[in-house]
């Protein structure tokens, strides 16, 4: 048997990211308290140039290498850079927060770093051991910074919360793993989608069940919701920004891998089963989220009902339908992570606005942030010339072609009663009184990264076909 | 003889006990902690199994990353669970209510 040396150029990004992170955690190892900034700085860096790895290593081919456990396509690229991007927000929205409460570690930088390499692995994942390594990386990253703040009872139970039901979620998945293993013969995804036509289907729908129970978890489905409300909630807003955007993409990503390329022989089989969760998603997000008043809890369960949109874009079953979910999948996390970062611009140390009545009267404080708000929520609610109207018309538009009317029409009338509450911070912030007489104290960088934000969601919504077309053609390119 | 069947017998009662242990057991986190690493062994019997009657290794070098991440992943729960325990002085699952709603 004869060892052949994989390509190691495919993968670039993430080794490069990896041994980033290797240098800086030995740098923040001999930082001062003070000079904490330096590891902030190097992860920004970090990020950026893994970015711009990303991109240069664009090829519009789908290239293998490590044997088939490592792909890289056009959609990798493309979900490889919005993580990065969308990290480096969060980053910066967190920075003021941490330091205001005493948690300025090196830990959190390093941890989301681990989470980002984690993720893009996922992205990446050819294979059911790439898929289950990146998931845990990711994940284990996740419980960590989750129990960070080490003082606050509400974080340590969410971190037990979402420590418990994860590790049930991946002991799932795994389940379902070892099931398609012993009819197919193979861990890797592409061999799987050729033995799949001659498997056994009962086994295989049993295995089929609980990897799809796996990634519902990992998404947020209802009924496998129960963590995210309580887990936005407790943990630190800082935090909350983390895993409220980016793993959402990774999430999408790891579905795709595991139904489309590895199960694709299965579709009949698998869209019945997320239809319903589609569907439930969508409607219970959207009904639960009114009786909200903490707007981080709120936020949790319209990201539900946003989980519901980004399973119909799969549902629809064809490469354009893929693409639109991919694209409502980007569009989510910059909506996501520009909410929470509004919660982090009005918190400051000893308060945190993460109250409806908080945001009450912004706009006689700041009329340039109550604007930016108004963007954010008539952008989630799917209001033109929003970038979340595209989000959702392109994943109705995709069902509807693929025959799945009634699936859209459900889709339309939930987002119908979502719009309720996202108005309701609306009228908070422009009709209410102000009761918070404290002026805005965040330092310059959020104000600009925040802005630039609501700006992005404006102006990517006024051109959308940009976006769209990218994460289309990722697709129909890639066969 | 051992056939397949048998190890897969095991290892669905493995499992089962896990999952109903998480979900009846409403005394000790510590024991949700052991149903979850159950779980994960369970999954690694299954593994093992198909890997020797399939004649194939990939199913055995998956067991060895799942041992691996399982050890990080107990290592990580135990952590969260002193945090918690300092916190509230107190294990109890019935206890872990103040995020509600």
């Amino acid at each position: 048997m004869n060892f052949v040396t994989p390509d190691f150029m495919p993968a670039m990004p993430e080794i490069f990211l990896l041994s980033m992170l290797c240098v800086i955690m030995i740098i923040d190892l001999f930082l001062k308290d003070e000079s904490r900034g330096a590891t902030y700085v190097l992860s920004l860096i970090a990020l950026i140039a893994t970015a711009f790895l990303s991109f240069s290593n664009f090829s519009t081919e789908s290239i293998t290498t490590f044997n088939g456990s490592f792909i890289l396509d056009p959609m990798a690229t493309i979900l490889k850079i919005a993580i990065c991007i969308i990290v480096v927000g969060v980053f910066i929205y967190a920075k003021d927060y941490l330091k205001d409460r005493n948690m300025y570690k090196g830990e959190y930088f390093t941890l989301g770093l681990f989470g980002v390499l984690g993720m893009m692995v996922m992205v990446s994942a050819g294979n059911f051991l790439t898929v289950y390594l990146g998931l845990e990386l990711l994940s284990l990253s996740m419980y960590a910074m989750i129990a960070m703040q080490r003082d606050s009872i509400v974080a340590s139970e969410a971190a037990m919360k979402y420590f418990i039901l994860g590790a049930i979620a991946s002991g799932i998945l795994l389940y379902g793993m070892s099931m398609v293993y012993a009819v197919t013969g193979s861990l890797d995804l592409a061999t799987i989608n050729k033995a799949v036509s001659g498997a056994d289907r009962v086994v295989m729908s049993f295995g089929l069940v609980f990897i799809i129970l796996g990634v519902a978890f990992k998404l947020g489905a209802v009924p496998f919701h129960m963590w995210m409300p309580d887990v936005y909630h407790g943990s630190p807003t800082s935090v909350t920004l983390y895993i409220a955007s980016a793993p959402k993409i990774a999430a999408f990503a790891m579905m795709y891998r595991l139904l489309v390329d590895g199960l694709a022989g299965m579709q009949a089989d698998w869209q019945m089963i997320l239809i319903i969760l589609s569907v439930l998603s969508m409607v219970f997000g959207n009904i639960v989220a009114i009786a909200q008043t903490n707007i981080k809890r709120m936020l949790a369960y319209s990201t539900i009902s946003h989980v519901g949109f980004i399973i119909m874009g799969v549902v629809a079953g064809t490469q354009a339908g893929y693409g639109a979910s991919m694209f409502y999948a980007i569009v989510y996390a910059i909506m996501s992570v520009a909410g929470f970062g509004m919660i982090v611009l009005l918190s400051r140390a000893g308060f945190e606005a993460e109250n409806i009545e908080d945001f009450k009267g912004l706009n006689q404080k700041s009329p340039w942030f109550a604007f930016v708000m108004m963007a954010i929520m008539f952008s989630m609610a799917g209001v033109p010339p929003f970038l979340g109207f595209w989000a959702k018309i392109t994943v109705l538009q995709e069902a509807v072609n693929s025959g799945f009317l009634w699936l859209a029409i459900v889709g339309v009338l939930a987002s119908v009663i979502g719009a309720f509450y996202y108005l309701r911070v609306i009228k908070a912030v422009y009709f209410d009184k102000l009761v918070d007489e404290t002026p805005i104290q965040a330092s310059m960088d959020i104000r600009l990264t925040l802005s630039l934000n609501g700006m992005a969601i404006l102006a990517l919504g006024l051109y959308p076909t940009v976006l769209i077309t990218l994460c289309i053609t990722a697709f129909t390119r890639a066969i | 003889m051992l056939i397949l069947t048998h190890f897969l017998v095991l290892s669905a009662i493995l499992f089962s006990i896990s999952l109903a242990g998480v979900f009846i057991n409403r005394k000790n986190v510590i024991i949700l902690l052991m149903c979850v690493e159950l779980m994960l062994l369970a999954v690694n019997t299954n593994f093992i199994a198909f890997s020797y009657f399939l004649g194939d290794t990939a199913g055995q070098v998956f067991v060895f990353f799942i041992l691996t991440v399982a050890a990080a992943e107990a290592a990580i729960g135990l952590a969260i669970l002193v945090v918690l325990f300092r916190n509230k002085r107190t294990i109890n699952v019935e206890e872990l209510d103040t995020l509600k709603g």
